[in-house]
């Protein structure tokens, strides 16, 4: 059952020696456009600091769909999950310290990555993508019922982070909250590439490939890929966490279908099982959403299905995976 | 009493609506292994020509409902032959972006030309206001729309089980590789059965108009529904669908009228219950 035959292996091209001096060069060039971000768009910080959450929530399903190879549609669960505690944390329970928030929000994560795991794992194929869609279902209704904590469909508002470590208040600009999110993001993008080239990593990938292989060869499938989504959820709730600490405000569309459906639809723009692509789909796919649907959201959607429809036909590794493919074949060209 | 019978009703109707439609979902999901998130889209698309039909053209109910049926399928070959062909036997991941892309071009397009409005589709008098069975009055469309249900089965089953077109259906939904050996021409089976579940979909959203209202999201509200039924009953069963569509009808129209507060977190409930339970659906066969 290979779910994501999309994603040829890209990190399959380059020899496993060298990937930690591409990762240096990841970290880098994410620093960099960071820095060039902060000074490019000054007047702009607040799309990009929402860009940095949902970067978080796209490379949390890179790591189940591009790695593991599940393919689910209900995966805002985990993002929602963090957000919601995190929220609920600072409003009902007055623990508005950021990186407590933080923290909670990547343990309620790794707990709705647990559930979600067990059950959608249980399916395949299309029992599998229906059970993600219930599963992001439930959780909508079962946020949206509970408003004494949620706010229900009003969102949850009122939530005032502190200053981080007591010292970087939340500015009215949002560099703060930038800067804050720039850090998160380098942090766990080095986590997550130590945690795909390991021993770990490698297992699922293996599964992804041949399931019933890596099981003859004596790994336990289930239990390997539930232990991925609990990672997994941790990051997406890290995600949501910072996006409420960030927004001050956590709506119900967090935990949406549809923003489950638009972050695999930005994790195959970009490519997956590489995680730079994630960071690829995202950007393009947030910053022309931002563009277009000022001018228009149902033309927007147009735009969206023409687009998915081209990647699909012409660019079935995503812009990332084709980017690398040719630079591969030029290189070869070359020599 | 009362309560039980008005739930019963609108659940045998809600659900034989779902059937209509789905039922098509579920053959192309067994022949061609397509998981197709559009096919909500096509209802839609039918509920749209209906609607324009009848509505601004002036014409009858029933020949709105012939062109809906014929319009969509118009519509469909084109998509089939350069959109779908491609995908058959690609991953489910493929699948489901390629079929989202189209959900979200027919959504765009269906707004921008019919704007964002519910658009009704006039019943003709027979079908207005309730008809009186002696104990009990019923609304005459829901009768219609169960009637239609119970066509479509009977009529399926039919097709399916007694005509050689059936059996060359069967024989590939099988095994396609050997009944292109066979002789059996897969290709236009493909496309007969293509055109079939397009058509069905279109007159289910037609003749459930008034209990799934026809607007631009009406393609991506129900198509996690439809979804769900062909999961729950096994994907290329008649019976199967046909049970899923009752008995989630049932679950959701018992969950509307008693707790409605909850929305639709019991029919979700219930789906992974099942779906936990008969991964297969409940009457799939096994790989």
């Amino acid at each position: 059952m290979s779910v994501t035959e999309v994603s040829n292996d890209i990190t399959d091209a380059f020899p496993l020696r060298r990937g930690w001096q591409r990762d240096l060069i990841g970290v880098g060039i994410i620093i960099i456009a960071a820095i060039a971000g902060y000074f490019l768009f000054p007047n702009n910080l607040a799309l990009l600091t929402r860009i940095i959450a949902i970067l978080l929530l796209v490379l949390s399903l890179d790591l189940v769909t591009g790695y593991c190879g599940v393919a689910t549609l209900g995966h805002a669960a985990l993002f929602g999950a963090g957000a919601y505690a995190a929220g609920i944390a600072a409003v009902t329970f007055g623990m508005t310290e950021p990186l407590s928030m933080v923290a909670i929000g990547a343990l309620a994560g790794a707990v709705a990555g647990l559930v979600s795991g067990v059950v959608i794992l249980r399916g395949h194929g299309l029992a599998q993508l229906v059970l993600s869609i219930a599963v992001i279902h439930l959780f909508h209704e079962a946020a949206n019922k509970a408003s004494a904590y949620t706010g229900g469909s009003d969102g949850l508002s009122g939530i005032a982070p502190d200053p981080i470590l007591g010292l970087f208040a939340f500015d009215l600009w949002g560099r703060t909250a930038y800067v804050f999110g720039i850090l998160l993001l380098v942090i766990i993008f080095a986590v997550l590439r130590i945690l795909v080239r390991s021993p770990f990593g490698m297992l699922c990938r293996g599964i992804r490939q041949d399931p019933v292989r890596v099981s003859a060869m004596g790994a336990s499938v289930k239990a390997s890929l539930i232990k991925m989504y609990v990672i997994s959820g941790a990051v997406a709730g890290v995600g949501g966490a910072f996006n409420a600490v960030s927004t001050q405000v956590v709506g119900l569309d967090s935990l949406s279908f549809t923003n489950s459906a638009e972050a695999l639809v930005m994790l195959v723009l970009g490519g997956t099982g590489s995680l730079y692509g994630a960071f690829v789909g995202t950007i393009v796919f947030v910053w022309f959403e931002d563009i277009v649907s000022a001018a228009n959201p149902f033309h927007w959607l147009t735009i969206v299905g023409a687009l998915l429809i081209a990647v699909v036909l012409f660019a079935p590794k995503g812009l990332y995976g084709t980017a690398v493919t040719l630079v591969e074949r030029y290189g070869r060209g070359r020599k | 009493m009362q309560v039980f019978f008005s739930i019963a009703v609108d659940a045998l109707a809600y659900g034989m609506v779902l059937f209509v439609i789905s039922i098509g979902l579920s053959v192309t999901m067994g022949l061609m292994r397509v998981v197709n998130l559009a096919h909500g889209a096509f209802a839609m698309i039918g509920g749209y020509i209906a609607s324009y039909a009848a509505r601004d053209l002036g014409l009858a109910y029933g020949f709105a409902v012939i062109l809906a049926v014929v319009g969509t399928i118009i519509i469909a070959i084109p998509l089939e032959r350069f959109l779908y062909r491609r995908i058959y036997g690609a991953p489910e991941l493929t699948q489901v972006l390629m079929t989202i892309g189209i959900t979200f071009c027919v959504i765009g397009i269906a707004n921008y030309v019919f704007g964002p409005t519910l658009k009704t589709i006039p019943l003709p008098a027979e079908l207005q206001g309730p008809v009186n069975l002696g104990f009990r009055s019923i609304a005459a469309h829901k009768i219609f729309a169960i009637g239609c249900g119970i066509a479509v089965a009977l009529g399926l089953w039919y097709l399916i089980e007694r005509t050689s077109f059936g059996v060359k259906l069967r024989a590939s939904v099988d095994n396609t590789a050997m009944a292109a050996a066979l002789g059996v021409r897969t290709k236009i089976v493909y496309a007969a059965s293509f055109a079939l579940a397009v058509g069905l979909a279109a007159f289910g959203g037609v003749i459930g108009a008034e209990l799934l209202p026809v607007e631009p999201y009406y393609a991506l509200r129900y198509m996690v529904t439809f979804l769900v039924v062909v999961s729950v009953g096994g994907a290329g069963s008649i019976p199967g669908a046909l049970i899923a569509c009752l008995l989630l009808g049932a679950i959701d129209t018992t969950g509307r009228y008693l707790v409605p507060e909850y929305g639709e977190f019991f029919f979700y409930l219930a789906v992974i219950a099942i779906v936990w339970i008969f991964p297969r659906g409940l009457l799939g066969r096994a790989k």
